[in-house]
């Protein structure tokens, strides 16, 4: 079997495929939900309404997107370099260690200086975190998917050594969790009653920011270039050590900020279930969004509708929400197969 | 010892209107060949003439479209592998495939045992081969490994796979490609005693030399067609030339070079062992502005780690990098582009260009930081496009959009794109390394009235290549390399072919050994 580019792509192929995409999830779906006992038709409906059908369930869906952006570009910009950052997870929970450390009242500012400074304290904690891997994956060659994805470990229960010790919270009536973010350190809520805040407009400025670095900096550029090639990018004179480093700083950062606007944001403290797995979902996020990281929120949205909408679903349907995580995971594999047809056509011999 | 052109003689191999396609491309056009015993037929044509293409069809690799192939009077059923095998038909890849440290009985042995006989017997299979190396005049000790034998030894053993399985058709992919000109020769006295005891040969080249002097006969393809078929007596290299091209190619015209000061000078600079390089140990050598240096060799013999030493990617342990008289500290691409070196690699697809970029991003891969390109971290792509434009116009680029991916661009366009990189700024060194390697003869034109070009303007040039006759046309001084050592220079003309050969092959020009080889 091999694989021939294919030069220039027609409208049907372009979109064709991603179409067969989704309808092969749907089916797929559809069989998992009918051995449950449901109806797809009725259970689609109900995701599809728990996930945008009213104000409250959108703005949720975007509540539940915000730190999948983070983490989704965090991940997009590393392996756009070929920095195989698994270790999301981990900075998200050292941002968030740092927020509550910074926030919990040990900076008496106000908020316009306040918040700044956390995030820039959030962002370098992160950075520096992944920055360990970064080094001894360019200095020894270690294979930075094993020592990120096990920092994720050392992470949590290093968080959890915390709350447990000097970041417990002495009201919390013995709950590992820390003291709650003062007022000036907190992000606003975008509307009354909702629960969606100022961290998603952040999210969104991110985005933007790192598309404008992936295709208009030199930066971007050099990333690109090593992602493509290393060797090449080397012969050109491009620094691809210090690229990877470079990488590592902005994707450990971009991580450690979605710890931040889940803490300032939204719950106030640090606890240890602060992330149902925002750092690995990140990487399905980043991967349907081909790493294109104006892509990434709308890949985050759509992950997001898709869980927030199957657990308002399983309250109605006795349908388990874990078929959300079927639903992405399929969604993933079908659309990274299409993505991977449009571009190119599979020769049998 | 051979007439080959009798009428009389029997057809062993026919290949009738085989015709391939791959998508839109006609691969194979209707080709009809047929291979007569005891005959040497050359099959000639540039790189993409569909030669080995044709070949894949004969080993079963693909399919045929259309068309049907014969070997010794039996239709050969379609893509299936073992079928020419079978029919007696073996093949020596320009690319051996043999295991280094295995010994050359096991080599020859290796795949022909039944699977249900777990020991190799020894005794029969050397006394095969040994009736075979005494048949055919294949000396080569059956119980050295592989790794420690010369390529040319190597290569015999290959043969000798063939012919140990009862082979009566040979096919020889570019076999002269990693020879000394000796080797050359030996090699052709075995193709010539080879045919003489019966067997039939096809040899694929686009060297008109080697043609010239082995065949009887010359098929010659192009872009997919069979447009000649020549008696070797009565045609010549012009006419060949002619008909593989489709036009007349005037050899380049090299005007006396007017040397100047050193350029680039390397003092026994010593490197070690980088990936897949073998290690330098104190090499000397200075580059004179307006002088091409040919730096002839076998491959494999350092001129890849002089090359990676000259491009900055592997950096000297000890001596000195000397440009423009003054010794350089640190030594990197990024050190070597700023002090002027235009560089192109020797792997195009690999090391010379990102395959998944555009056009525009390739061009600018070596100046993006210069203010040219970019401002503050942003770049400039309004004027990287324009760059790339003029590199396409400049460089007769035959590319569609600066925003095409380059993986798209045949390797002759592919080539100009990063000469025009490569010497846009003017550099005044130029390190050449296999600047022509699987280029069509258009295209190798080109490449070389680019570097003659540079040299007039006074670019002190180093040529490194494998095609002896390259080197031979375009270099002001010669110098050998090998086993990582380099021979002292001669000024154009001042040796003979002859004694290059044995200085590729590691003997001295004038010493005993040179006695004794000849």
């Amino acid at each position: 079997m091999r694989l021939e580019p294919i030069p220039s792509r027609s409208l049907v192929r372009t979109f064709g495929w991603p179409a067969g995409a989704v309808l092969a999830t749907v089916v797929f779906a559809s069989l998992l939900v009918l051995t449950a006992g449901a109806s797809p038709f009725n259970v689609f409906a109900l995701v599809a309404k728990g996930a945008a059908g009213s104000r409250f369930a959108l703005f949720e869906t975007l509540t539940r997107a915000t730190p999948l952006i983070f983490t989704g570009l965090a991940v997009a910009v590393a392996f756009r370099a070929r920095l195989w950052n698994i270790g999301a997870e981990g900075q998200l929970y050292v941002g968030a260690v740092v927020t509550v450390v910074l926030g919990t009242g040990a900076l008496p500012l106000p908020a316009a200086i306040l918040i700044p400074l956390v995030m820039l304290a959030v962002a370098a904690a992160g950075a520096l975190l992944l920055l360990g891997p970064a080094t001894l994956k360019t200095r020894f060659g270690v294979d930075e998917v094993v020592t990120t994805l096990l920092l994720n470990f050392i992470v949590i229960l290093f968080v959890s050594m915390l709350l447990e010790g000097v970041l417990k919270d002495p009201m919390g009536l013995g709950w590992p969790q820390s003291e709650r973010v003062v007022a000036e350190a907190q992000l606003p809520r975008l509307a009354r009653g909702m629960r969606l805040h100022f961290g998603f407009v952040l999210a969104l400025a991110a985005a933007l920011a790192t598309w404008v670095v992936m295709k208009k900096t030199a930066f971007g550029y050099e990333m690109r270039a090593v992602g493509h090639n290393a060797e090449a990018a080397r012969f050109a004179g491009i620094p691809v050590n210090r690229v990877l480093m470079k990488t590592a700083l902005l994707s450990g950062g971009l991580a450690a900020l979605a710890g931040f606007s889940e803490v300032a944001g939204l719950k106030g403290n640090l606890t240890l279930d602060l992330s149902p797995g925002f750092g690995y979902s990140g990487i399905v996020v980043a991967m349907l969004a081909m790493l294109n990281p104006l892509g990434v929120v709308a890949a985050a949205i759509f992950v997001a509708g898709i869980f927030v909408g199957a657990d308002a679903m399983s309250r109605t349907a006795a349908v388990p929400s874990y078929i959300a995580d079927v639903l992405v995971a399929t969604a993933l594999l079908t659309m990274v197969t299409a993505i991977m047809l449009t571009r190119y056509r599979v020769r049998w011999r | 010892m051979n007439d080959g052109k009798s009428g009389g003689a029997r057809t062993v191999l026919r290949l009738d209107r085989l015709t391939k396609r791959f998508g839109t491309l006609l691969a194979n056009d209707a080709i009809s060949l047929e291979l007569a015993e005891g005959e040497i037929v050359a099959l000639l044509g540039e790189n993409g003439a569909g030669k080995t293409t044709l070949m894949n069809i004969l080993f079963g690799h693909y399919m045929a479209d259309e068309g049907t192939v014969e070997a010794f009077g039996r239709p050969l059923p379609p893509g299936d592998p073992r079928a020419a095998l079978d029919a007696g038909v073996g093949m020596v890849h320009q690319h051996f495939t043999l295991a280094d440290s295995m010994t050359v009985m096991e080599n020859i042995a290796l795949g022909t045992q039944p699977p249900w006989k777990w020991r190799l017997d020894r005794r029969a299979v050397r006394r095969r081969i040994r009736q075979l190396t005494e048949d055919f005049g294949l000396t080569v000790d059956p119980d050295k490994t592989i790794a420690s034998l010369s390529v040319g030894e190597r290569q015999r053993v290959e043969i000798l796979k063939a012919l140990y399985r009862d082979a009566r058709i040979l096919i020889l992919d570019e076999p002269t490609a990693v020879l000394t000109p000796g080797e050359t020769e030996a090699l052709f006295r075995t193709l010539k005693m080879l045919v003489a005891k019966g067997l039939s040969i096809l040899f694929i080249s686009h060297k008109l030399g080697e043609v010239m002097a082995v065949s009887d006969r010359v098929i010659v393809l192009r872009t997919g067609r069979l447009v000649g078929e020549r008696q070797t007596a009565k045609t010549s290299r012009a006419e060949l030339a002619e008909l593989m091209v489709g036009r007349e190619i005037p050899p380049p015209r090299v005007s006396p070079a007017m040397p100047g000061m050193p350029r680039l000078v390397l003092d026994n600079v010593s490197t070690t062992a980088g990936a897949g390089l073998s290690p330098l140990d104190g090499v000397s050598l200075s580059l004179h502005a307006g002088e091409i240096t040919g730096l002839a060799g076998v491959s494999g013999n350092g001129q890849a780690a002089l090359a990676a030493l000259i491009s900055g990617m592997q950096p000297p342990v000890r001596g000195t990098v000397l440009i423009g008289g003054r010794p350089v500290k640190a030594w990197s691409t990024r050190a070597a582009l700023a002090h002027g070196i235009g560089r192109i690699p020797e792997d195009r697809h690999a090391v010379g260009s990102i395959a998944d970029m555009s056009v525009v991003e390739n061009v600018i891969a070596e100046a993006y930081r210069t203010p040219r390109f970019s401002r503050f971290g942003f770049l400039d792509w309004k004027a990287a496009r324009a760059f790339a434009q003029k590199i396409i116009g400049d460089y007769d680029v035959k590319c569609p959009s600066p925003d095409m991916r380059i993986r798209l661009l045949s390797g002759g366009n592919m080539q100009k794109l990063i000469l025009g990189r490569a010497l846009d700024p003017e550099p005044e060194i130029i390190l050449a390394s296999q600047p022509t390697r699987g280029l069509d003869v258009g295209a190798v034109a080109y490449v070389h009235e680019r570097l003659l070009e540079a040299r007039a303007r006074g670019a002190a040039i180093l040529l490194i290549s494998e095609d002896l006759d390259e080197i031979l046309t375009l270099s002001d001084r010669i110098i050998v390399i090998s086993k990582g050592k380099l021979s002292t220079p001669s000024r154009r003309g001042e040796r003979t072919v002859r004694e290059l050969g044995e200085l590729m092959a590691g003997h001295g020009v004038a010493g005993e050994e040179l006695a004794h080889a000849s």
